[in-house]
């Protein structure tokens, strides 16, 4: 049952091979046994879980079923809920029930899918190792070859990309401010979609840095990520930035050949120090494209090496105007104090963590009276002109391959003395956030010390039935089948 | 471009976050840490170059100005951390 993927599962229900509360029992099993060692859900929902397979299979039964009718799914908690507690991995969230259902999530559950949990996070979705989390790190399910040393899911989607590594979901929500979709993918191998900015809708979904925070799924293969993607997907009123525009069938578009494509090679991506596993593995790739027709160009986006800082003014800086609702007076955690600044104050010490609170210190600074153009505009210009670098560039070719990540899984509380380290993280990632393209990564091999590393497809703003084309032809030619140590059905 | 304590005090005065004196040097060194590898940004020539504000390439729409949802206000109120009858309270403001 767990070696099925969510396009096999949906097929073995539909044959009546298994029920859906049988399925979902046996997922709800494997979380037991196997969460104490990863952390991967801060709440599971056994209940819920097994009152909507009963109704999948109430459905089925009826010869209703609908896209993901049974399909067991985790919830990165940065999604509403409705009834369902939402942290945000933060203290400050730590006692909030949403009396709503993000639009997402309210997709999904049209579509008959069942609930498993709300999967742990960075706090706020602030991080790239899943160690910021109020809820304790997640356990990335690898582990190097002849080593038991903890290594992080990667972030922010920590706990989603572990569930699903390990089997303890078919798949799962998560989403994308500077990589958080792609680098836990990556990292956990697993395939993973940051889809076009205003592809899903933002509404009910914890606000971090609102012009870059997208939603997408994370799941076993491409085309298991397509076929959430298109229920997840939408135009929404209740989010004016969500594109009104048809919702494809993405599943299809896995199934389309390359032949006749251009694939654009960023020089800019070969950083200095880029590991000579990862440059071979992007040379790899390219070589698999070619075989299946593709044309492979180099191309240039010259403002890349500026991606990072730049996002690092705009992320904190929309952060601290999204956090300032955290008050202690309307939802969540308060810390009383002698008066409302003094309450005010104590509430977000005691709520925030300290990578949270250095990027509302950050933002706040870069948007206070006399820093605003020397920062924030001069970001927003930058910004501007990445771009136009993918513009230009789109002009020329289809799509483009780079590393998702410049490395594989690190150590748990590795990179923690310097923010600036961890953030590195996030080089080949951010562009994507910045400019608002979509960016698929799929798992494409292993690292000398057995650890899964990914290529990062990118493609045109509302073109990722390319990017999934791309992607499922990558994925078909690496062959990719190694699993994490970590896992459910196999011997405890 | 540098920090100096004071500012980081003034900082988080604004942030309304309460930093206690002994966090100060290390916040200090980390936001002076990220302040400097941003000033990387002084080198690119911006002359002339319009601001992305979003990140959609798309004219936002306007809804018609009507009311679309309401008379919730139990759902509003029920996550709020202290309440009297159908008000939020706070300490005391006015004396």
């Amino acid at each position: 049952m767990f070696s099925l993927t969510l396009a096999g599962t949906r097929a073995a229900l539909r044959a009546r091979e298994f029920s859906a509360r049988e399925l979902a029992t046996a997922y709800l099993a494997a979380i037991e046994a196997l969460n104490p060692r990863l952390n991967a859900f801060v709440t599971i929902t056994p209940e819920l879980a097994l009152r909507q397979a009963e109704a999948a299979d109430a459905a089925l039964a009826r010869g209703e079923a609908g896209h993901l009718t049974g399909i067991p799914l985790a919830i990165k908690d940065l999604f509403c809920t409705a009834g369902v507690r939402t942290t945000a991995g933060s203290r400050i969230l730590a006692p909030f029930v949403p009396p709503y259902e993000s639009t997402v999530t309210s997709h999904l559950l049209r579509d008959g899918a069942v609930f498993l949990g709300k999967a742990n996070l960075d706090e706020f979705a602030m991080g790239s190792s899943n160690m910021t989390s109020a809820f304790g790190p997640v356990t990335n399910p690898w582990t190097r070859r002849g080593s038991n040393a903890r290594l992080v899911p990667g972030g922010s989607s920590g706990g989603s990309a572990a569930a699903v590594a390990a089997r303890l979901a078919l798949g799962a929500t998560a989403t994308d401010t500077g990589g958080s979709i792609r680098q836990p993918a990556s990292f956990c191998g697993i395939a993973g979609i940051k889809p076009t900015y205003g592809r899903c809708s933002r509404w009910g979904i914890v606000a971090f840095a609102s012009s870059l925070d997208q939603a997408g799924p994370l799941a076993r293969t491409v085309e298991d990520c397509a076929i959430l993607l298109t229920s997840m997907a939408g135009h929404d009123e209740k989010d004016s930035t969500s594109a009104d525009r048809p919702v494809p069938d993405f599943a299809a578009a896995c199934a389309r050949s390359v032949k006749g494509l251009r694939i654009g090679v960023p020089t800019e991506y070969r950083s200095d120090g880029m590991s000579p596993e990862i440059e071979a593995l992007w040379q790899r790739g390219l070589e698999w494209l070619r075989e299946a027709g593709a044309e492979i160009v180099d191309v240039s986006l010259p403002h890349t090496k500026y991606g990072l800082a730049t996002y690092y003014i705009v992320d904190p800086a929309e952060a601290s105007s999204n956090l300032a609702r955290y008050d202690g007076v309307r939802f969540g955690a308060r810390t009383e104090g002698a008066d409302l600044t003094d309450m005010y104050e104590n509430t977000r010490a005691a709520g925030f963590g300290a990578e949270v609170t250095r990027r509302v210190l950050i933002g706040t600074y870069v948007l206070s009276a006399g820093y605003y153009d020397a920062y924030y505009l001069r970001a927003q210009k930058i910004r501007a002109l990445i771009l136009r670098d993918f513009t230009e560039v789109f002009r020329k070719v289809d799509a483009l391959l780079t590393p998702t990540a410049p490395t594989a899984a690190f150590m748990q509380g590795e990179r923690m003395d310097d923010p600036v380290t961890m953030y590195l993280n996030d080089v080949f990632t951010v562009p994507a956030n910045m400019s608002g393209i979509p960016g698929l990564s799929v798992p494409a091999g292993l690292d000398g010390d057995g650890l899964p590393l990914g290529l990062q497809v990118l493609g045109k703003p509302f073109d990722e039935e390319t990017v999934f084309a791309v992607g499922a032809a990558l994925e078909r030619a690496a062959g990719f089948s190694a699993l994490p140590g970590i896992r459910a059905g196999m011997e405890q | 471009m540098s920090l100096d304590p004071a500012t980081v005090r003034r900082i988080a005065k604004l942030a309304r976050i309460r930093i206690e004196e002994s966090q100060l040097p290390q916040l200090e060194r980390e936001l002076n840490g990220i302040l400097g590898w941003i000033e990387q940004l002084n080198e690119v020539n911006v002359e002339g170059v319009e601001p992305l504000t979003g990140g959609a390439q798309m004219a936002l729409k306007l809804r018609d100005d009507v009311v679309t949802d309401g008379g919730i206000s139990e759902q509003v109120l029920a996550n709020a951390p202290d309440r009297v009858g159908d008000f939020y309270t706070v300490p005391k403001v006015v004396e």
